[in-house]
């Protein structure tokens, strides 16, 4: 076997590893944007899953703990979200921005003991048979669980949006949600639970940087992929399957960005470590620059504030 | 079945949108207070090591001058801009090239300045600033590209490409291979206001900003068009105002300012490149810009506080070993009950289930 093609199964296996946090962030962010919110906190939300998630890991020696209450810890600072924005009806982009504000800061209070301390790894899958298979079985079957659920999650969403009554409901409250009202849905309560769902996504989300991907707890672990994953919405148009290619996609570059080093090629580590946000940046204009496509996808009703009486 | 719910004004309150700041520092403070109090530290100690203690001394105050000023000047930029809508969130990395640039004339005329230096870093720093805020204005204008995530995305960059230049060009060659610049020479510093504290002539810009910010939105034909494109915009796009100058003008406009804040600190209290420049400013700003209502005026006050939260972490971190994050926390949580309270300006509150809507015939009659 040469060189060349026994680098394709850790590349494979760091590419789809490097994709599951944005996946989960991005899908959560999915489903809150379609029901007419749109939350910039997942970045915050992220923070705080995953220093929860690393706490708890730390202390119990469980990762699925962690993985549990980092969801519970996501959806709670999303709570704060959806109280503030739906109920007492404050600007969305103020208050996205106050929560990852709010996020970095209490994230690094909580983590301040556990700088540097060592944790359980989490379960592989392991298949006999196939993970066993040559250059590319342990990068397809023998991933961290979280990993495959992270892609269970695509079709479950889709499905859930696209193949449910209730996902036609959320859709429809996004669309309108002065016609969903008068329909005699209750919006607030759809887009609160959407919210709350975007959340412990992001909370899983960011446990698996600091439970599985690194793993430990460093203040701004995340690094702005909570922002990525908001470019990553925009990029697939609002629409699951594509979630997913715009994951492996920024996966495949923050690999690129460690191998071209290891290739021996000299740029500078601190100019590859840029690829990642420009990639975004790039991405973000070629996706945008198609104002009708972007129109015709985006939930009409999105950062919108509702209320029943006005 | 509900009990409290909101009930629409008939016009926003003017008293509230003065009120509701104040009404969230009170919450944060009790917040703070139960906060040190589940820590475990003496609560009246804590706050007052934290908010009383720092600024108890002419040097104290100054240094709330000090870390005031980069706020002001980033925050007046980005209230600006958020009055027309235009969400640049990032002003750190504005700031972060203000200094790269400013900083970068001090490093090439390093050995041969002159009185022109220092000026020449200014608009350096400036320059830097509004080109790094020309990029989201351009994506957004030329391609529809969300300049709240492209300006985020920038910031990241842009402390990747000071990492690089510490490490690299910009490196002081006598320095042991740390990544720090040269000291600036005394021609490149800013000059100090008041003798016995670090006040710079940056202050004093900041202070400009605040009046020609005021100038701007309160009196100028310009500051109309933005005022109306942040309310209606299609009532803007009827009067024929145009949308793409004002967004180029708000971002070049809060990037400039931004850049100079950022020149201000490396040639004002730092003296140097570093890759530390700023502890978060340019994010802060966005919590100032708010918390001053988006007012210049306010902005000023709410400049003041914020530096306070920011002394107050060093001092209480430095008296009770108190976690430096708890700055952030505080900062997060002053915005969220500020976010919170606003609905009063334009809801009140009301106990008890609605009662039956007014028929015509009943108006009629009253």
């Amino acid at each position: 076997m040469s060189a060349d093609l026994a680098l394709i199964g850790p590349v494979l296996a760091a590419m789809l590893t490097a994709a599951t946090p944005l996946l989960f962030a991005a899908l959560g962010e999915l489903v809150v944007e379609k029901s007419g919110v749109l939350n910039l906190g997942v970045e915050g939300m992220m923070l705080v899953g995953a220093v929860c998630g690393f706490a708890v890991t730390a202390q119990t020696g469980s990762s699925s703990a962690g993985f549990a209450v980092a969801a519970l810890a996501g959806a709670g600072t999303a709570a704060l979200f959806g109280v503030l924005t739906l109920l007492l009806l404050a600007n969305q982009v103020a208050t996205g921005l106050a929560l990852t504000l709010f996020g970095v800061g209490l994230s690094a209070l909580i983590g301040q003991g556990f700088v540097g301390i060592p944790i359980p790894d989490v379960p592989e899958l392991n298949i006999p048979g196939l993970t066993d298979l040559p250059v590319i079985g342990k990068a397809l079957f023998g991933q961290d669980v979280v990993v495959y659920l992270g892609l269970a999650m695509v079709p479950a969403v889709h499905w859930f949006l696209y193949g449910t009554r209730r996902g036609l409901i959320l859709r429809a409250v996004g669309e309108n949600h002065a016609a969903a009202h008068a329909l005699g849905y209750k919006v607030i309560r759809i887009r609160f639970l959407a919210v709350l769902f975007g959340g412990a996504m992001s909370g899983i989300a960011g446990a698996y940087l600091s439970l599985d991907y690194t793993p430990m707890w460093a203040e701004g672990i995340t690094a702005g992929r909570g922002w990525i994953a908001l470019a990553l919405v925009v990029f697939a148009t609002w629409k699951p399957g594509r979630v997913l290619l715009g994951a492996w996609l920024f996966g495949g570059v923050t690999i690129a960005q460690l191998h071209v080093q290891g290739l021996g090629i000299d740029i500078p580590s601190q100019l590859l470590s840029m690829l990642p946000y420009l990639a975004t940046v790039v991405v973000l204009v070629l996706i945008s620059r198609d104002i009708a496509r972007i129109r015709l996808n985006a939930p009409a009703s999105l950062g919108k504030v509702f209320h029943p009486d006005a | 079945m509900t009990l409290l719910r909101l009930e629409p004004r008939g016009e926003a309150s003017r008293a509230m949108v003065y009120l509701t700041p104040l009404i969230a520092v009170a919450l944060t403070l009790v917040s703070g207070f139960l906060l040190f109090w589940a820590m475990g530290f003496d609560p009246v100690k804590a706050l007052h090591a934290f908010f009383i203690e720092p600024v108890s001394s002419v040097r104290g105050v100054g240094e709330l001058a000090v870390k005031a000023t980069p706020l002001v000047l980033c925050a007046i930029g980005l209230a600006i801009g958020f009055r027309a809508n235009v969400w640049n969130i990032g002003a750190e990395g504005q700031l972060t090239l203000g200094a790269i640039v400013g900083g970068g004339i001090a490093l090439a005329f390093y050995g041969e300045g002159g009185w022109w230096l220092l000026p020449l870093m200014i608009v350096g720093g400036m320059v830097g600033g509004a080109l790094w805020a020309a990029i989201p204005a351009f994506l957004r204008i030329r391609f529809n590209a969300s300049e709240i995530l492209t300006s985020l995305m920038l910031n990241y960059v842009a402390m990747h490409l000071l990492n690089y230049l510490m490490h690299g060009p910009y490196r002081d060659p006598e320095g042991f291979a740390f990544p720090e610049s040269r000291l600036f020479e005394a021609d490149a510093v800013m000059p100090l206001l008041v003798a016995g504290t670090r006040v710079h002539l940056g202050s004093l810009f900041a202070l400009l900003a605040v009046a020609g910010g005021w100038f701007l939105m309160a009196r100028t034909f310009i500051g109309f068009q933005i005022k109306v494109i942040g309310l209606t915009p299609t009532a803007a796009g009827y009067a024929g105002f145009k949308q793409t100058r004002i967004i180029w003008l708000t971002l070049l406009l809060s990037g400039a300012l931004a850049g100079l804040a950022g020149l201000g600190e490396v040639a004002g209290p730092i003296g140097q490149l570093n890759p530390t420049i700023s502890p978060g400013y340019g994010y802060t700003a966005i919590i100032v810009a708010f918390l001053g209502r988006l007012h210049p005026v306010g902005i000023l006050l709410a400049g003041f506080l914020m530096a306070l939260s920011f002394i107050g972490g060093e001092a209480a971190q430095i008296a009770l070993g108190l976690p430096k994050a708890i700055t952030g926390v505080f900062q997060g949580m002053l915005l969220f009950f500020l976010l919170a309270t606003d609905v009063l300006i334009r809801y009140r509150l009301r106990f008890g289930a609605k009662t039956a809507p007014k028929t015509i015939a009943g108006r009629a009659a009253a």
